[in-house]
């Protein structure tokens, strides 16, 4: 039996550092190189050795897949491409392969020139890793050697995220990446065929939660802001450059112009302004609205949204930044948030999720103070709200993928153990299928049914459609097809025996039995045929039992009466091939009990 | 296997392919050579236009006829609405087509014709970029036809075409001719395209797989690997092998077809488009620099981002580069902004602009700097105060029988110090012209087509291999318009089965199907045990439920409620030993066994106690008893033990 191995190095019952080490009819593939973000020592880059204990991964590993740009998901690949080497093929789409190196290269500067880190990848490297990377588009079949397919479909989550089916021979997985089943502003939904993965192996952030409407969630939103202003606050909205950012700002700017605010949004530069030129040029990876009406007004150039400058942050008075990251761990958002902390006045919203060992994951547990590595201790008077914005699918969601691609065998990562554990339970109920949820480390063996193309001669299939088509209908009656494989060195073909002997080269020996049987029945010998013919399709109801000229023939089965007219003895003949044995055996001895 | 051609113009294809019961269209290309025989529509009435002299043919005098035809410079032009040569409708009903491929957007202008009102209920298969830009160039033609609506619609003429003077005598089929369909039906029409990407594996009802793959002729366009688990068969429309702003051509998927259709070659045999560009840049500067001005007739999309950009370098560089370019067509805006977020199908070059992040094309730098202007049409808000001359001016249509190019070439054509450049090869530009005559601005004829020519579709078909090729016939004999010059034809050579077709005709493909597929699954496979028969040949039977979903065949595992049915049939084969199976009779026991050679290798043998004889022969052995089944059943195993099964 054919399997599928799979070994989550990260996102093994956690959140952060993706990557799934995936073996597939003898290939072996990496599903994203993310780095965990809670971490500053060596645990932030899944652990390569498991793939080999030293050395480069070129001869381990067929190709690596990245799903999208956030660096959960990429930010290990220089460090896994450059350093611990890797020259195989990289795999993501235009909009990944766009902004994936500026991401990287801002945490990279984050960590080397802000936190001092050693031993980290350089910008050279970065760039070096971005010349493997092949772009795919969405759809398209990708052949990475003869025998490996892939194919992205389109996941939601952020500009440019994927979900990637994988295929070798029967077998094939579906791997999610991040993804999102509800249109927001500016990204549609996940869609998937019904391609029937053998495994489907899904993240899982969202696993017990069924989010309220979008609608509520964005009122809510709005009104906190709103009221925070009201009362003279700033707030502060910690955030990833692309992604959910781009939402938000469409969100406040329409907002603004409807209630005619006057206090100054800002986004802190750098990414930013680069950001919104990719939506625009990557826009038909948005939603079908603003693709539609992105020739008049381009919906990411903002009117009321302002760059921000550092020197704003001691400014007086309401304000709204965007600043980033979005977990809170280093940069900006950070530096603005050990600013604005102490003050009651003041709101932080967490639109999205917060890996744990980050500023954010403390002050959304409630944390009222946070020390840092020098020592310096933040009082948190401000407000602290999170709203889930992050674009992941909830547990309905989840579900629903299950629905639409129907797998055999879903794998649940990405997510916290417990949260895991509650959807694992729940999909085995629904759907009756095995789930699985193994560790960081832990590898996991799934068995999948074989299905061989091989060819088959079409006069083989004619014949057995012409019988098929000739009985009797019945609806239970099955379709049974039989044949004789020829495998002639590589060539596998199906067809009829004398085809099979033809092209073998060798002469058939057909064993033909006859037996006899006395019976006494009175009248015509046809009367008598008559008798044995109502009598055996009364016993064979699943055969096709045929009578013409005075012969009762089943399959190879022959059956013939003779005897005079006037003499009730008759002699019934029985005739088959040695291949209709246990029918014709069969037969011989229904006559044989009828005859005593 | 069979193809039905149904455009006489192999440069707006459409086919019809049925294979394995599947009606699959190739292309829906709308013929509009008959353009040319109608007056230009001006929305601006036009003195010159309305007091062209009345035209009857010879011996004619019907009353209904009269005013329909106009005469100018002994050419004959029809007073009516224009009217196009849609695809043939009366080899096929449309009503059965299951799926439509379209190659390019060039070659999709007639789809309303075909999927509306007709019963049409398939499927229609285009990438990202042919659906946009096919929407623009189809909503132009019916801005462009719709904003000078004429009062009387002509019909008459049709009974008398063959008593006019040549050209218009020619004319190709005028009374299948008809006006242009409507903004809903363009919109209903287009609604059914399915958007897919290069090596997108479609699947068609099981049955066929199809394949876009791209063909680097314009933005999007792409050549169709239609293939079932044994044939494979490609349709090659609009290709180019030169580098411009498109993906390149994917020549790998197009490799061993067992047919290869091909279509679509370029309309300017004999001049090479880099030449033409070179004349173009040379003419655009010396009218400039003369105080000039150019008109360009284009489509609103394709070559023309090409010519933006070569033209905007080369009249820095020759120092008139502060006359500005306009580009006026109704779908202009979004044409622009359209090229610039597609960049998923662009050259490698262009791509990697994106990556910085910059716009592909300069023309969005051109548009910031004021270098190109685009307007929806001549008289939208803020041309008339944007215009200046000398400059160049993009705009449509290229039949310029309809479109602004009508208002410029009344603007421009009395003064010969402007130019009019042709560069859409779709067109004679002398019959284009024919009109207006006499004109006094210069003509200058540098048609720039980049779709394949014939050296090298020649050296394309010589990689490529296909077993049989089929092609326009007109492709098999040199270009009328150079009789002399016999390489520009697809040449016959032995290795390729070259089968050439014309309008109207259904040809039969020389494809046989012998083999299909089928997938076996795991019980029935873990069954099989092959026998080797001879080194690298070895047997198996294989029974199993066959199982057929969507054309798709299966084998299963037999179920136990099928009774009697003998689920490991094995044959026997070569031939019985006489002298071995008398051994293992005697061996049973049975040594009253009398043998009686028949002849010709036929043995038949007695065993009189038992009441039962065998006959033996090569090929098969007849074993008849009584009813005695422990008697039998020795004799066949005794028979078998003699015998090699697999
Ligand atoms: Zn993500």
């Amino acid at each position: 039996m054919p399997e599928l191995k799979v070994t989550p190095l990260g996102a093994g019952q956690d959140v952060g550092r993706s990557c799934i080490l995936l073996s597939i009819g003898g290939k072996n593939i990496m599903l994203d190189c993310g780095m965990h973000m809670g971490y500053n020592d060596e645990r932030r880059f899944p652990d390569f050795t498991y793939v080999t204990p030293d050395g480069p991964l070129t001869s381990y590993i067929d190709c690596v897949i990245i799903s999208h740009f956030h660096l959960d998901h990429c930010g290990a690949l220089p460090y896994m491409s450059e350093m611990v080497g890797y020259n195989g093929p990289i795999y993501m789409t235009h909009p990944t392969k766009a902004i994936a190196p500026i991401l990287l290269e801002d945490m990279r500067k984050v960590s080397v020139e802000k936190k001092g880190e050693q031993n980290f990848f350089t910008s050279q490297m970065i760039k070096d890793c971005m010349k493997k990377v092949v772009a795919v588009t969405l759809h398209q079949s990708v052949m990475v050697d003869n025998e490996l397919e892939i194919k992205a479909y389109y996941a939601g989550h952020v500009l440019g995220a994927a979900m990637f089916w994988i295929r070798v021979g029967s077998q094939s997985v579906v791997y999610t990446g991040d993804y999102n089943m509800t249109p927001d502003r500016h990204l549609g939904a996940a869609w998937i065929d019904k391609c029937r993965p053998d495994l489907l192996i899904s993240e899982a952030t969202y696993a017990t939660t069924i989010r309220d409407s979008k609608r509520c969630r964005e009122k809510d939103f709005l009104k906190k802001v709103h009221e925070c202003i009201d009362r003279g606050g700033k707030v502060l909205i910690p955030v990833f450059a692309l992604g959910r950012a781009q939402e938000l700002c469409i969100l406040l700017e329409t907002y603004w112009e409807r209630m005619n605010l006057k206090a100054p949004i800002y986004f802190a530069l750098g990414l930013t302004e680069k950001a919104n030129n990719y939506y625009k040029m990557f826009i038909t990876w948005t939603n079908q609205k603003i693709r539609k009406t992105f020739v008049q007004r381009n919906m990411f150039d903002f009117k009321h949204i302002k760059p921000f400058d550092r020197q704003f942050i001691d400014n007086p008075g309401p304000m709204v930044v965007f600043a980033t990251p979005g977990m809170l761990h280093a940069g900006l958002s950070l530096q603005i948030f050990k600013k604005w902390a102490p003050n009651e006045n003041n709101m932080i919203i967490m639109p999205g999720f917060c890996v744990q060992g980050t500023v954010g994951h403390k002050i959304l547990n409630g944390a009222k103070k946070v020390e840092f590595e020098n020592r310096q201790i933040v009082e948190v008077k401000m407000s602290v709200e999170y709203m889930s914005f992050s674009a992941h699918a909830d547990a309905k969601g989840i579900m629903q993928l299950i629905q639409y691609c129907e797998p055999r065998n879903v794998m649940l990562v990405h997510g916290e153990a417990e949260k895991i554990a509650f959807l694992k339970e729940k999909i085995q109920q629904e759907f009756k299928i095995d789930c699985f949820n193994p560790a960081n480390g832990e590898t996991n063996i799934i068995s999948t049914p074989v299905k061989i193309p091989i060819d088959v001669s079409l006069p083989l299939l004619k014949a057995e459609a012409k019988k098929f088509n000739a009985l009797p209908p019945d609806p239970k009656r099955r379709r049974i097809l039989h044949g004789v494989l020829v495998m002639k060195d590589s060539n596998v073909c199906l067809m009829d025996v004398d085809d099979a002997c033809k092209e073998a080269g060798i002469n058939r020996h057909v064993i033909r039995f006859t037996s006899t049987v006395s019976i006494n029945d009175n009248g015509p010998s046809v009367s008598t045929a008559h008798k044995l013919h109502t009598f055996l399709t009364d016993k064979l109801p699943q055969w096709g039992v045929t009578f013409s000229e005075g012969e009762i023939s089943v399959e190879s089965v022959l059956v013939k009466v003779e005897g005079d007219d006037d003499e009730s003895q008759k002699t019934v003949y029985v005739s088959w091939t040695n291949q209709d044995e246990d029918l014709g055996s069969y037969i011989l001895g229904l006559i044989n009990v009828m005859g005593q | 296997m069979k193809l039905y051609c149904l455009s006489n113009d192999p440069n707006k294809p459409c086919h019809i392919l049925t294979f394995r019961e599947i009606t699959v269209m190739l292309d829906c290309g709308l013929s509009m050579q008959s353009l040319l025989n109608f007056l230009p529509l001006s929305f601006v009435p036009s003195n010159r236009l309305l007091n062209l002299s009345n035209y009857m043919p010879p011996d004619v005098s019907d009353p209904d006829l009269e005013g329909e035809l106009k005469e100018n410079g002994e050419r004959i032009f029809v007073d009516s609405p224009p009217e196009f040569g849609p695809p043939l409708d009366k080899l096929i009903d449309f009503a059965q087509v299951d799926v439509i491929l379209i190659s390019n957007y060039m070659c999709m202008m007639a789809l309303p014709f075909v999927t509306e009102g007709t019963g049409f209920r398939g499927r229609v298969y285009a990438t990202e970029p042919t659906l946009h830009i096919g929407r623009l160039l189809l909503e132009e033609l019916v801005i462009y036809i719709e904003q000078c609506p004429k009062s009387s619609f002509s019909s008459q003429w049709k009974n008398y075409v063959h008593k006019c003077p040549s050209p218009f005598k020619e004319a190709f089929m005028p009374k299948s001719w008809k006006q242009i369909y409507n903004m809903s039906s363009v919109n209903a029409s287009l609604s059914r395209i399915q958007m897919v990407g290069y090596n997108e594996k479609i699947d068609v009802y099981g049955a066929l797989q199809v394949i876009p793959a791209s063909s680097g002729y314009c933005l999007g366009s792409a050549n169709w690997i239609i293939s079932s688990d044994h044939e494979k068969i490609v349709y090659l429309s609009g290709s180019s092998t030169l580098t411009t702003h498109p993906r390149p051509m994917d020549h790998n998927a197009l490799k061993n077809a067992d047919v290869f259709i091909m279509t679509d070659l370029t309309q300017t045999p004999i001049s090479n488009p880099d030449s033409m560009l070179g004349v173009l840049c040379v003419v655009v500067s010396l009218t400039l620099r003369g105080g000039g001005n150019v008109l360009i007739p284009c489509y609103p999309s394709g070559v023309v981002y090409d010519l933006f950009e070569c033209l905007s370098a080369k009249m820095q560089e020759s120092g008139v580069s502060n006359c500005p370019m306009f580009f006026v067509s109704p779908v202009a805006d979004t044409s622009l902004a359209y090229s610039n977020i597609l960049a998923e199908w662009l050259s490698t070059a262009k791509q990697n602009k994106v990556y910085v992040p910059d716009e592909p094309f300069p023309h969005a730098l051109l548009v910031k700097n004021s270098k190109l202007k685009h307007f929806k049409h001549i008289y939208s808000d803020g041309f008339s105060t944007e215009f200046q001359e000398p400059c160049v001016v993009f705009c449509g249509h290229p039949s310029l029988r309809f479109g602004d190019v009508v208002q410029f070439i009344e603007l421009w054509g009395n003064n010969p110090k402007n130019c009019i450049v042709f560069t859409e090869p779709d067109y004679d530009y002398i019959e284009a012209l024919a009109p207006y005559q006499s004109l006094q601005m210069k003509i200058a004829h540098c048609a720039i087509d980049t779709s394949l020519n014939f050296t090298q579709a020649n050296k394309l078909i010589k990689d490529l291999k296909p077993t049989t090729l089929v092609v326009p016939e007109t492709y098999t004999k040199p270009p009328v318009s150079a009789p002399n010059l016999t390489e520009l034809v697809i040449h016959n050579t032995p290795e390729v089965n070259l089968i050439p077709y014309k309008w109207g005709e259904i040809i039969n493909l020389p494809v046989k199907r012998k083999q299909g597929q089928l997938f076996i699954e795991t019980d029935v496979a873990s069954k099989i045990v092959p026998v080797e028969i001879k080194p690298g040949l070895s047997l198996s039977t294989v029974t199993g439920t066959l199982n057929v979903k969507d054309n798709v065949h299966k084998v299963q595992d037999i179920l136990d409620d099928q009774k009697l049915l003998n689920k490991n049939v094995k044959y026997e084969w070569g031939s019985v030993n006489i002298n071995e199976f008398k051994q293992k009779l005697f061996q049973e026991g049975i040594t009253d066994a009398k043998v009686e050679s028949l002849g010709g290798n036929v043995v038949v043998i007695h065993l009189q106690d038992e009441d039962a004889l065998i006959q033996l022969e090569d090929n098969n052995t007849h074993v008849v008893c009584n009813g005695d089944e422990a008697l039998r059943t020795k004799l066949r195993n005794i028979v078998m033990q003699c015998l090699k099964t697999f």
